[in-house]
């Protein structure tokens, strides 16, 4: 089992280009919101950057809160989800204690499911696709 | 197709309009959409800070959908010469816009009070905010970040003292390390009263279905950082060709009285900057290469006690000469200090320097003497420099007021037109020679970007005014294809036409690919229809005497030649207004 981990945000210069790769790659959509991994500065961009993203909980809370069984526990930590299972409830999102689960205006969750797509896209080798205990 | 989405924003009244504009795609988008619209709202009857001329800001259809495709075309009335203008910049103001479902943002009328714009996709408002007013233009970004969620994803452009005071060197600052810096658009945000635009971004857009859109995209961002095309830009950055310029005898210092210091590079040198200077890198949303230097500066401010603070400056080729090696500075940490200032006081960098080194120079030939400036003004002397930014920014005295105008203004009132580096606007750092000289002169922009001048000059080309305003007319299209896109100049080699055939084709725009060469030649003659509508006259442009005085590796610089090419490239450039309808 793999897992993404944002290991080295220390030397990330805010390309977006993770974003941007996890939401065409694995959402089909143009965004750097609507994505598993999202960049923020902690308040301006003086004080450098910090990604939302899954941290691979093992039991993962936030499938614990759905309902539907849409979201499940993942092998390794984590969740997969069967997005025709979701009824865009919304209480995955704060669920999760790291806020890494964002939801659009028409509801649709998006969440890591550690594929590691948006490795290759980070100039800067912030991103790692380890391997878990298995 | 997808129409043109425009967002109209009524500061008088706080209103908006949303339009959908089906045709304006034949104008593409970023420059090619922003001369449009412009033909469409501005007045060339009435001045610069009319309440009804537009501040127009316009991304391109690639804008998002491949790297690099970064940067926002601002397109205002210049209060420098009162004519269409252009300023590009970058940080997150390009996807910010994209992600709100715009292309464009136009902002008319006046505000009744001082104010804040916020737009987004589900939002606009047009919000009181004198407590702004005043404020340094970093202090001003700090306090809107607290109102407005969605770090990461928003974009806050904003003007400082400068702007408030309508100086045609103000700037607009975008997301602290980036600028809509020339011509004064920062004067013209703050004759509308606006402090600052802030765009959040929070919608995802459709993409096209199919493998070919994903495989180009990794195709073009391998060939941005897998290659040497851009080791430049993210290794040494811009600051690289200070030595090399300054080798050629094209490094303007002491206000262009020299053009080499080989005893006094080294210490301003892009190595010696990224050794003892830089902090770290940072990148316009959407581009992988990281261009941007951000360098520190350490400050004592106990001096009995080890007390210190430090602020975080961008850095780059030319605001390095221009608070450095034109005021003939000599340690980076100096430059920056003065980066910094110029930052806070929301000027634009170069014409900053540039204007204080005419100041310079007019003090030391006794133009101008103390009970002018309040100040002992001398060539290295940083401290007195970080003094009179702020008084030029805040137009404090009447010398500074007259400085804050520029410094060809400054010398109409006080002489020495003569020495001020004045080519259109103040500028820009290359001492390369008669192309560079006229293209920065008589471009649209007044910009070193307009044309690629400077390298023409450094390929030591015959003197042949027929060559040179050819290369001048055809790599201008060239560049107005890119800014239309809008792509950033640094990819210019990666995006060739080709490419951005491809390009548009991958995400359903093919229609628009067929003939970018005549494309490019229209919006070209487009932009210069808007500039020559407001009484532009390329033939009577100042090129004053110290361009003709300077001497660089090629020998002095021919008076004779420089003439004949401005008199041609003028003439270039009516016809090619004429080419297409009014
Ligand atoms: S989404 Fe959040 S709660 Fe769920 S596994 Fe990941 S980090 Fe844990
Ligand atoms: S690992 Fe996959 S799902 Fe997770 S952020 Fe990267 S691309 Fe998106
Ligand atoms: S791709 Fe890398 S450098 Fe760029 S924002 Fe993501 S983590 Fe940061």
């Amino acid at each position: 089992m793999k897992r993404l981990v944002a290991a080295r945000m220390d030397r990330c210069i805010g390309c977006h280009s993770c974003s941007l790769a996890c939401a065409r790659l694995v959402h089909k959509i143009l965004s750097w919101e609507h994505a598993g991994i999202r960049i923020s500065s902690s308040g301006g961009l003086t004080t450098g950057f910090q990604a939302e993203v899954c941290l691979a909980c093992d039991p993962p809370p936030c499938a614990a809160a759905c309902p539907t069984g849409s979201l499940k526990a993942r092998p390794g930590g984590g969740v997969v989800r069967n997005k025709s299972l979701c009824i865009q409830c919304g209480q995955c999102v704060p669920a999760c204690p790291v806020g890494a689960i964002a939801q659009d205006r028409a509801g649709d969750i998006y969440v890591c499911i550690h594929c590691g797509q948006c490795v290759p896209f980070c100039p800067h080798d912030c991103l790692e696709l380890v391997e878990v205990g298995s | 197709m997808n129409p043109v989405v425009i967002l109209e924003v009524h500061l008088d009244t706080g209103t908006a309009r949303l339009r959908r504009l089906p045709e304006a795609r034949a104008a593409l988008g970023g420059s090619g959409l922003a001369a449009t619209l412009f033909s469409q709202y501005a007045r060339p009857t009435e001045a610069w800070d009319h309440p009804d001329q537009p501040i127009i800001f316009a991304i391109g259809p690639l804008t998002g959908y491949f790297p690099l495709m970064s940067k926002t075309v601002c397109a205002f009335v210049s209060p420098r010469h009162g004519g269409y203008a252009e300023s590009h910049a970058g940080g997150r103001s390009a996807l910010a816009l994209r992600f709100a479902g715009l292309d464009a943002l136009v902002l008319v009328g006046r505000a009744p009070r001082p104010s804040v714009v916020h737009v987004g996709a589900h939002h606009v408002s047009v919000q009181d905010a004198g407590y702004l007013w005043g404020m340094d233009a970093l202090s001003c970004a700090k306090l809107i970040r607290r109102q407005i969620s969605g770090s990461g994803h928003r974009s806050i452009w904003r003007i400082g003292v400068a702007g408030e005071r309508r100086s045609p060197m103000a700037c607009i600052n975008v997301d602290t390390f980036r600028h809509f810096g020339r011509l004064g658009c920062g004067a013209a945000l703050g004759a509308k009263n606006i402090k600052a635009v802030a765009v959040t971004g929070e919608e995802h857009q459709t993409l096209p279905t199919g493998k070919g859109y994903a495989a180009l995209y990794a195709d073009i961002f391998r060939d941005l950082t897998d290659t040497e095309m851009m080791h430049k830009y993210h290794n040494l950055g811009t600051p690289e060709n200070l030595e090399p310029l300054d080798a050629l005898q094209a490094l303007p210092w002491r206000n262009l009285q020299a053009t080499s210091k080989p005893e006094a590079i080294g210490s301003m040198s892009g190595q010696h900057f990224a050794d003892t200077a830089l902090l770290r890198n940072a990148a316009c949303a959407g581009c992988p290469v990281g261009c941007v230097h951000i360098g520190f500066v350490r400050e004592k401010f106990l001096p009995q006690d080890n007390r210190y603070l430090y602020r975080q400056v961008s850095y780059d080729y030319e605001p390095i000469f221009a608070l450095g090696t034109m005021l003939d500075l000599r340690a980076p940490t100096e430059v920056l200090a003065l980066l910094d200032d110029v930052e806070k006081a929301g000027l634009d960098a170069m014409s900053a320097g540039v204007a204080l080194a005419w100041a310079t120079e007019a003090m030391e030939r006794g133009i101008i003497t103390e009970a002018h400036t309040g100040l002992r003004l001398a060539f290295g002397a940083t401290h007195v420099y970080r003094e009179a930014i702020t008084r030029m920014a805040e137009a404090r005295q009447e010398f500074w007021a007259h400085l804050a105008q520029g410094a060809d203004a400054a010398a109409q009132v006080y002489g020495g037109a003569d020495f001020a580096c004045v080519l259109g606007q103040e500028m820009a750092g290359y001492a390369t020679g008669e192309t560079f000289f006229v293209s920065q002169a008589l471009g649209l922009r007044h910009s070193h970007l307009d044309t690629g001048a400077y390298s023409y000059d450094q390929a030591n080309p015959p003197q042949d005014t027929a060559a040179a305003v050819r290369f001048l007319v055809g790599d201008e299209a060239e560049r107005v294809l890119l800014t239309s896109m809008v792509a950033c100049l640094f990819a210019r080699k990666v995006y060739s036409r080709e490419r951005l055939a491809q390009c548009l084709t991958a995400i359903g725009m093919g229609d628009l690919a067929s003939d970018l060469a005549a494309t490019a030649r229209i919006l070209q003659a487009r932009r210069w229809q808007q500039r020559l509508a407001f009484g532009f006259n390329p033939t009577a442009i100042p090129i004053p005497r110290r361009f003709t005085e300077v001497v660089t590796w090629r020998g002095p610089v021919d008076a004779h030649y420089l003439a004949e090419l401005q008199k041609a490239y003028a003439q270039a450039i009516k016809a090619l207004a004429a080419e297409v309808p009014a």
